[in-house]
């Protein structure tokens, strides 16, 4: 099975689905959401089979296909997935179909296509899955690029509350980003004597101050992308006007381009740049963490609140990759993932919070456990996991990292460990203030609000919870699959981990 | 006295502009003897036709390397690909300009001494068939863009200068709409004109004076002396300093860079659309011809001296561009915005003096014609009572009176805009890869900030189309006849093949990409 072109496949796949879908009759919305369901099922399917035959202890690239494109420039369509790619594409075959489920109504409500709007997070899905499967760097900046177009249109279309400007200031500030780093790939592409195949690239040597200005080129998009504080400003506004479906995707998965680039482009290409970086990084990663962190206390829009939590989730990410030990690490791969499963789930049950009372802010809640039960509960579990509790997902990673950093820079992860704090603050006393507490007399008066979750909306959460606390318990098969590629990205840059001081004990908790 | 002697002429090499040049001449013929219905489609036919046979014969001249008629012709790589980038992009505008079927009668007024606003005025504007003598003015345009791009001394590339532009003058005021608009946009192009090609001539002067009193030398303005000239002539660098300045300004007038470039939004927005279009894509294709020419091959050795001041300009063309577009609220004055800023960004191109460089820019020339015209085009259609509806506020909420339209117009920004997967994307990359190579970044970074700023005013137009609710006075999109359909969907269909499978153009580019001297 191995030699079956996992990649490219599951790339053109949600594309074709897409065209499909798109031409669907518009009056026929229902055939419209069951043949992108159906679609984007067939692609988890196909996903699960390559995770299947990917070989943890294998090559560190797997998959790989190469086809002529530009030969002129030396571009090719090169895909290869390491453990780190292979992770985020398995988020995104899982988190697609729940989108489309939990969006079924999502789009009727906004006067436009629907089949459009499942056409366009379908084109997502193929561009999401092209940024994380490209192995040359030109491919990687097309899908890096193009996944905007998507993206700005199901903000711009199918948003809320202003989504005209939240839809044109996401454009625009990932589109800054992107042209920084279309300078630096053409640079890059100079000195790397006229190719963008990664692996080739990787073995160039670069005189310590072209590596620098490139590495800012990449640094500068991926941080808008990811985003790292001061460059945030566009998420929560994006967040907060984008439907619940599609904000789930642009935090749970399109944001991870961001940290998967600096993983994936900056650190190997760029080792010494990135040493010499890393102080500065890992200050954004801590400023970012309490800073997000205070801002999301204050927040009355959950959208907007979740959004925040996102951007001090981004700082621990960043944190753990700068630390440059392989538990920090591999901490923050696994942050990566657990971040989209939590932060998913949290987006799309506010979402659901959201559909039914036809507000966003908190104070338009109170007391809503005590009409819709099922649904409070969820939120109450997302939140938890949201806030790394023990026993699920992100508290493995939110660990891993601090101790990871810990090991390296204990001022760094002194601070970091603020962030925990913090975030119990945010989430508990948005769960307080929204489902707890005295009814909200306002809300009996909203028929939605009578309806606790419905069949649909439970197939939706039941596999989030279960993967979050599956992966709670058991990390195993996602380490196993991580660690030789977060192990391999160190020895690029030539980090070796410091030995453990307390015997043993760091290593059995990374397994 | 020597015996004068006749230059031997090379007449298959230059039968692409004999062909342009005699249907013209045929087609003044057709206006005074053809009746007056048959003028139109036997005009529009023998104007394609030519084209079409002038292609054929660049294209099957492809592989001539020659310098030819005297020193005053060459017919090399360069040459010939911009040729032919012209005369495809010609026959599309031409398939605007013929179009009757958008609005009755044509783009063009039925007589261009009708005073504007009387009630006659008035009475051509409801439908009488527009001039055709649109189209000999059209067919020695091309001619003398054709000359201008294989012009090798710089007497032959004036003439050739005045040729292509004196029709277009004309041109601009045949708009049958908004005829005082039209008129004010031709009087100041002509002006505007007149004094740059003067510039153009009196740097012509300075640069003989240049080159006289080289031992063993005639003095000349081809581009051989010229270019021994600059190594080893003994007059005073001034004369050449300020003659390469004032040739330049001649130049780069028309390729509409800054701070040459006051005249374009004017003449672009008063033009009849088909018109705009036509200067958008095949002027830009000459005057960069030309720029690359002179540039490349007579002042090759005095790139010290031209490329900083050069790349001021190109970094001023692209700033003034891209924060002028900002503020525009007439799509026609936008696009004359953003192909100033493109003009800039061709300029990065003509400084980036290498083999990669040069194909770059060609290519860049190509992609962004199609695209313009592409865009032209949409705008012809977009219209209500008054004929076309420029104002953007008008085109609020298009996209869900006419989504395929505004879908063609959204990729076309798109492309401007540089996203990958459109031609806008890898002809930018083909531009500043090389500059990158020839050692100027700061070009380079320059051209990326302004890209930012560019992106934003296009993406209002998309916010407009798409994300506004239509108003009262949006109007609706007519539904084009086969002429705009044709040209429309070329310039889409090259916008999109270019930016997925830019490999062959980029071949064919590279293997032209070397002057003869």
């Amino acid at each position: 099975m191995s030699n079956f072109p996992f990649l490219s496949v599951l790339t053109v796949a949600p594309l074709v689905g897409a065209l499909v879908v798109a031409f669907l009759p518009r009056h026929r919305p229902e055939l419209a959401k069951q043949v992108a369901f159906a679609w984007s099922l067939l692609v988890l399917v196909l996903s699960v089979v390559m995770w299947v035959s990917f070989n943890a202890g294998g090559d560190r690239f797997q998959f790989r296909e190469s086809y002529s494109w530009i030969p002129n420039w030396g571009v090719s369509f090169t895909f290869a997935a390491d453990g780190i790619a292979l992770v985020m594409l398995m988020l995104i075959a899982v988190l697609v179909p729940l989108v489309i489920l939990a969006s079924w109504h999502d789009a009727e409500s906004s006067k436009r296509s629907v089949p459009v709007y499942f056409a366009l997070l379908l084109v997502l899905e193929c561009t999401m899955i092209g940024v994380f499967a490209a192995a040359d760097v030109f491919l990687f900046y097309v899908f890096f690029e193009v996944m905007l177009v998507p993206m700005y249109f199901l903000i711009g279309s199918y948003g809320g509350h202003q989504r005209q400007y939240a839809a044109v200031k996401f454009f625009l500030y990932s589109l800054v980003g992107g042209l920084f780093m279309l300078a630096a790939v053409i640079g890059l592409w100079v000195v790397g004597g006229k190719t963008f195949d990664w692996q080739a690239l990787s073995q160039v040597d670069i005189s310590t101050g072209t590596e620098r200005w490139l590495f800012l080129g990449f640094f500068l998009a991926f941080a808008i992308k990811a985003p790292f504080f001061p460059f945030h400003t566009w998420l929560p506004d994006a967040g907060g006007a984008a439907p619940a479906g599609a904000a789930a995707l642009l935090v749970g998965v399109l944001d991870k381009v961001g940290t998967f680039g600096i993983l994936r482009y900056c650190l190997p290409l760029f080792p010494e740049a990135s040493k010499w970086f890393a102080p500065w990084a890992l200050a954004l990663g801590v400023i970012g963490i309490v800073y997000a962190a205070l801002l999301a206390v204050g927040q009355n829009d959950l959208k907007r609140l979740v959004s925040y939590t996102s951007i001090a989730h981004f700082g621990f990410i960043g944190v753990g990759i700068f630390a440059f030990t392989t538990q920090a690490g591999t901490g923050a791969v696994l942050y990566m993932l657990n971040h989209g499963l939590a932060t998913g789930l949290l987006f799309l049950v506010v979402g659901m919070l959201i559909s039914r009372r036809g507000s966003a802010l908190i104070s338009d809640f109170g007391g809503a456990g005590k009409l819709v039960p099922v649904l409070a509960g969820v939120l109450f579990f997302a939140g938890l996991a949201s806030l790394a509790l023990p026993g699920t997902a992100p508290f493995i990673s939110e660990f891993l990292v601090l101790i990871g950093t810990f090991t390296v820079n204990k001022p760094v992860a002194v601070i970091a460990t603020l962030g925990i704090i913090l975030a119990a603050a945010y989430v508990l006393w948005m769960v307080q203030r929204t489902t707890q507490g005295t009814l909200n007399p306002a809300l009996t008066e909203v028929d939605g609000m009578r309806r606790d979750l419905n069949l649909r909306e439970k197939v939706v959460v039941a596999p989030l919870i279960a993967l979050i606390v599956l992966l709670g318990f058991f990390p195993k098969p996602v380490t196993d699959v991580i660690n030789p590629a977060v192990q391999a990205t160190m020895d690029d840059i030539g980090r070796t981990d410091p030995a453990p001081s307390v015997g043993g004990t760091v290593q059995e908790a990374a397994k | 006295m020597t015996e004068l002697k006749l230059p031997s002429i090379d007449y298959a090499a230059i039968s692409p502009i004999l062909i342009m040049l005699g249907t013209a001449l045929l087609g003044v013929l057709v206006e005074a003897l053809v009746p007056r219905r048959w003028r139109h489609v036997v005009q529009l036919t023998l104007a394609l036709l030519a084209v079409l046979a002038a292609l054929t014969m660049v294209v099957l001249s492809a592989d001539e390397r020659i310098i030819t008629a005297g020193q005053a012709l060459a017919i090399d790589g360069p040459t010939l690909f911009l040729q032919g980038a012209i005369l495809v992009l010609a026959a599309m505008a031409l398939l605007l300009i013929g179009d009757r079927s958008v609005e009755r009668g044509g783009a063009f007024v039925a007589q261009a001494a009708v005073t504007a606003e009387s009630a006659d005025d008035r009475r051509q504007a409801e439908g009488r068939n527009g001039l055709t003598e649109v189209y000999p003015l059209t067919t020695f345009a091309i001619g003398g863009m054709l000359i201008f791009v294989a012009a090798n001394d710089l007497l032959t590339m004036f003439i050739a200068l005045e040729v292509f532009s004196l029709p277009l003058y004309l041109l601009c005021a045949l708009a049958r709409r908004r005829r005082l608009l039209s008129q004010e946009a031709a009087m100041k192009y002509f002006l505007l004109g007149a004094y740059a090609s003067a510039f153009f001539l009196f740097g012509v002067a300075l640069i003989y004076g240049f080159t006289s009193g080289i031992p063993g030398r005639t003095a000349g303005v081809d581009f051989a002396t010229i270019h021994a000239a600059v190594g080893e002539s003994p007059a005073s660098p001034v004369l050449l300093f300020a003659g390469m300045a004032l040739l330049a300004i001649g130049l780069l007038f028309k390729a509409a860079a800054a701070p040459f470039h006051v005249w374009t939004p004017d003449v672009y927005q008063g033009a009849p659309t088909p018109v705009t279009g036509f200067m958008a894509a095949c002027t830009k294709v000459a005057a960069f011809g030309a720029l690359l020419r002179v540039f490349q091959v007579a002042f090759a050795d005095a790139n010290w001296d031209f490329t900083p001041v050069l790349g001021a300009v190109a970094v001023l063309t692209m700033l003034v561009g891209a924060v002028l577009a900002v503020t525009q609220t007439d799509i026609k004055r936008l696009l004359a915005y953003s192909s100033i800023a493109n003009a800039g960004y061709l300029l990065v191109g003509v400084l980036a003096p290498s083999r990669d460089g040069l194909a770059g820019t060609m290519f860049y020339l190509v992609a962004y014609g199609f695209s313009v015209l592409a865009a032209f085009a949409v705008v012809t259609l977009v219209r209500d009572d008054d004929g076309e509806a420029t104002h953007l506020s008008r085109w609020a909420g298009l996209g869900r009176r006419s989504p395929f339209f505004a879908a063609l117009f959204t990729f076309i920004l798109l492309a401007f805009a540089g996203i990958p997967l459109t031609s806008g994307f890898t002809s930018k990359f083909a531009i500043f890869g090389p500059a990158l190579e020839g050692g100027q970044a700061w070009l380079v970074i320059a051209g990326v900030l302004t890209s930012m700023i560019l992106a934003f005013p296009y993406l209002r137009v998309v916010v407009m189309m798409w994300l506004s609710e239509p108003g009262e006075s949006t109007p609706t999109v007519t539904v084009p006849g086969g002429l705009t359909s044709a040209a429309l969907m070329i310039g889409v269909l090259a916008t999109l093949v270019l930016g997925v499978a830019p490999a062959p153009l980029l071949d064919l580019a590279a293997g032209a990409a070397e002057f003869v001297r």
